[in-house]
């Protein structure tokens, strides 16, 4: 189906389907009852998962195929997000053009980046990119926000005032960014017994938009252009002794996955129309390193998986406050009830990213595939008991086999 | 004709004059061999020729074209493929795409965006690079990983991709160093092979005397980096300056 391989196919499928019906698959527990926080089914949220699923689809395509490993993509997820505002105060809040605006900005930008960066490769390049993107954020975050030529407004971030031109604003069109009048944060709740799911227009638009990417990710990772740039991974030399030019194989996979980035960035403005320099700052360029090997490098679905495991620690996990502890070790004596609140609480709230840094070295000594080895290891013992399971009666019947 | 001619090649690294007037004709359709004791500027040559070191003077024609100062991928799309000394593949893909990676670099060139086609689609080259593997006789290891072949498999793939471009030159850098005897003799039947059944020169650089003289035409013999003589293998046997050359090196 649609030029890919069966196996391709019903991986295409089950992502689609899980995140098409995402509002349910998040929200499993009853509202109101105590698991309910572990809840992750609301829009801001679940947009968050699938705009970070894009972002680091896209930094798959340059890590995980040539191994280049860039620390700066958050400046095209920047560049993205400040095009989108700016289409926002001088067109209209329709999302088409800032969408489509941010990936061209952050496309030109990686452009420019990736040209110079690329000259070195391995740790240098690494460096390279880093710089570049601190750069961008202390551009963004001050030279280019002075009276005279306020291009991103700064420490406040940029966001569209009542006096912005908007010139294709329509009279009756919504006053927040919209698809053609549809807003992005309508929201429709459906509530079944206790339980409350929630289907929002702007989560709707970005799972659309990443079933899109990711089903153009699974063609380059099949396309010749893909095994060349998983051919620049393995050997450089060879590659380039075979009538290769490695240099522009890896500028395109490099752009692509700015675009990608400059993409996600888009979105995230489309959801909220603001701006701000620190989505810029190297530790997003490492959230999304991070994202790609905890889910798992060079792999299909690995990313996405990475970016809502990520995602998921960062909004849940930090939400559990030592008053939840207590509620839940209510039935053990005071006293010990204190002392295991007190272990456990460096490791929650804002201690979070103590719980996430442990998990990340675990996963990468124990499972350097990311989860999605763990995935595999998991499924193949499944599959191993199983077959022993069928084996033993089946011993017995038929012996000559 | 000479299908590569080197001409007063020099290249000094710092105060080491690693290459001095070097001057080389090789004939088209024949195979040359260029040995040497250690250190005599054998491999400096060979880099000099893929693009891989500039020579400080001198000129290096092939097909009457000059490839100085070209990278390695032009002077490929020329018509020069090289097999290196330990076997350069791409380990971490499987053997059908090692193979199909030549072809495409052969009908695309150097770059080519082909980012939404897919590989199966490609009938023309998938049979270009199965009929290659078939005629390597490692037909059965298509979807294995180049890097988990044996030794003698992963030469044979690596001579198996630089044939899949059709060369005019095959460039080997001591394609047996290292190997076992069986591997060895297989290596030699198989260049054996190529340049019956092929249109095709090929210049070795060779330290094993046993494959030079089951291989070569013609001989050069590099000493501290210029060329003492060049002759037919039955001449090169008997000169007394050769086997000065290398008694030399192992007295010292």
């Amino acid at each position: 189906m649609l030029g890919l391989n069966k196996k391709d196919t019903s991986l295409l499928i089950i992502v689609a389907l899980l995140t098409l019906l995402a509002p349910f698959i998040l929200n499993p527990f009853p509202e109101g009852s105590a698991m309910a926080q572990f809840n992750a089914g609301y829009p801001d949220l679940m947009q968050r998962f699938v705009i970070f699923g894009i972002f680091a689809i896209g930094f798959n395509i340059l890590f995980g195929l040539t191994g280049y490993l860039s620390f700066g993509h958050a400046a095209f997820l920047g560049v993205g997000s400040y095009s989108a505002v700016w289409m926002f105060k001088l067109l209209s809040y329709n999302v088409i053009p800032a969408i489509a605006l941010s990936v061209v900005v952050a496309g030109l930008f990686s452009l420019l980046i990736g040209f110079v960066s690329l000259r070195r490769s391995g740790i240098y390049f690494s460096i390279l990119t880093l710089a570049f993107a601190q750069m961008s954020f202390a551009l963004a975050y001050s030279v280019l926000s002075n009276p005279k030529f306020n291009l991103t407004n700064g420490e406040t971030g940029l966001q569209v005032y009542a006096d912005d031109p908007q010139i294709l604003q329509g009279a009756n069109s919504p006053d927040l960014p919209h698809l053609f009048g549809l807003p992005m944060r309508a929201t429709y709740t459906m509530d079944v017994g206790a339980w409350s799911f929630d289907f929002n227009a702007g989560y709707y638009l970005c799972a659309v938009i990443m079933m899109v990417v990711f089903y153009l990710a699974i063609r380059i990772f099949r396309s010749p252009f893909g095994m060349m740039l998983r051919a620049v991974k393995s050997n450089q030399q060879r590659m380039n002794y075979t009538g290769l030019n490695s240099k522009p194989y890896t500028l395109a996979a490099f752009v692509i996955s700015g675009m990608y980035a400059g993409l996600a960035g888009g979105l995230m403005a489309a959801m909220d129309p603001l701006a701000g320099a620190e989505r810029m700052q190297w530790t997003a360029s490492g959230e999304v390193v991070l994202m790609t090997i905890l889910g798992g490098t060079g792999t299909l679905i690995g990313p996405v998986l990475g970016a809502g495991f990520i995602k998921y620690f960062e909004n849940i996990f930090s939400k559990i406050n030592d008053n939840v502890l207590h509620s839940w070790f209510a039935f053990l004596p005071d006293g010990l009830e204190d002392a295991v609140v007190f272990l456990i609480h460096p490791f929650i709230g804002k201690g979070w990213h103590l719980t996430l840094g442990i998990l990340f070295m675990l996963v990468v000594i124990y499972l350097p595939g990311g989860l999605v080895e763990g995935g595999q290891r998991l499924l193949k013992r499944f599959k191993r008991k199983k077959k022993d399971t069928d084996d033993a009666p089946s011993g017995k019947t038929e012996p000559a086999e | 004709m000479a299908i590569l001619r080197v001409k007063d090649v020099s290249k000094r690294f710092g105060g080491l004059k690693a290459l001095t007037d070097v001057n080389l004709n090789v004939e088209e359709n024949s195979v040359h061999a260029i040995i040497g004791p250690n250190g005599a500027g054998k491999s400096t040559l060979l880099n000099c020729l893929v693009g891989k070191l500039m020579p400080d003077t001198g000129s290096v024609l092939f097909n009457n074209n000059s490839v100085l100062g070209l990278e390695p991928f032009q002077i490929n799309q020329m018509g020069i493929s090289r097999v290196f000394q330990t076997p350069e593949i791409f380990g971490e893909l499987t053997v059908m795409e090692n193979m199909l990676i030549p072809i495409f670099a052969m009908r695309d060139g150097a770059f080519r965006m082909h980012a939404y086609e897919t590989i199966a689609n490609e009938r023309e080259v998938v049979e270009q690079a199965e009929a290659m593997l078939e005629e390597m006789n490692m037909a059965d290891k298509r979807e294995m990983n180049a890097a988990s072949l044996s030794r003698g498999d992963k030469r044979r793939l690596e001579i198996g991709m630089c044939l899949s471009q059709n060369p005019r030159l095959l460039l080997l850098d001591e394609p047996t160093a290292g190997m076992a005897r069986a591997d060895t003799n297989n290596t030699i039947d198989l260049l054996k092979q190529i340049k019956d059944e092929r249109d095709i020169t090929i210049a070795i650089i060779e330290h094993d005397m046993h494959v030079v003289f089951s291989l070569a035409e013609r001989i050069t013999v590099l000493a501290q980096g210029t060329p003492l003589v060049e002759d037919t293998p039955e001449n090169i046997r008997g000169n007394p300056k050769v086997r000065e050359a290398y008694l030399g090196e192992t007295a010292a």
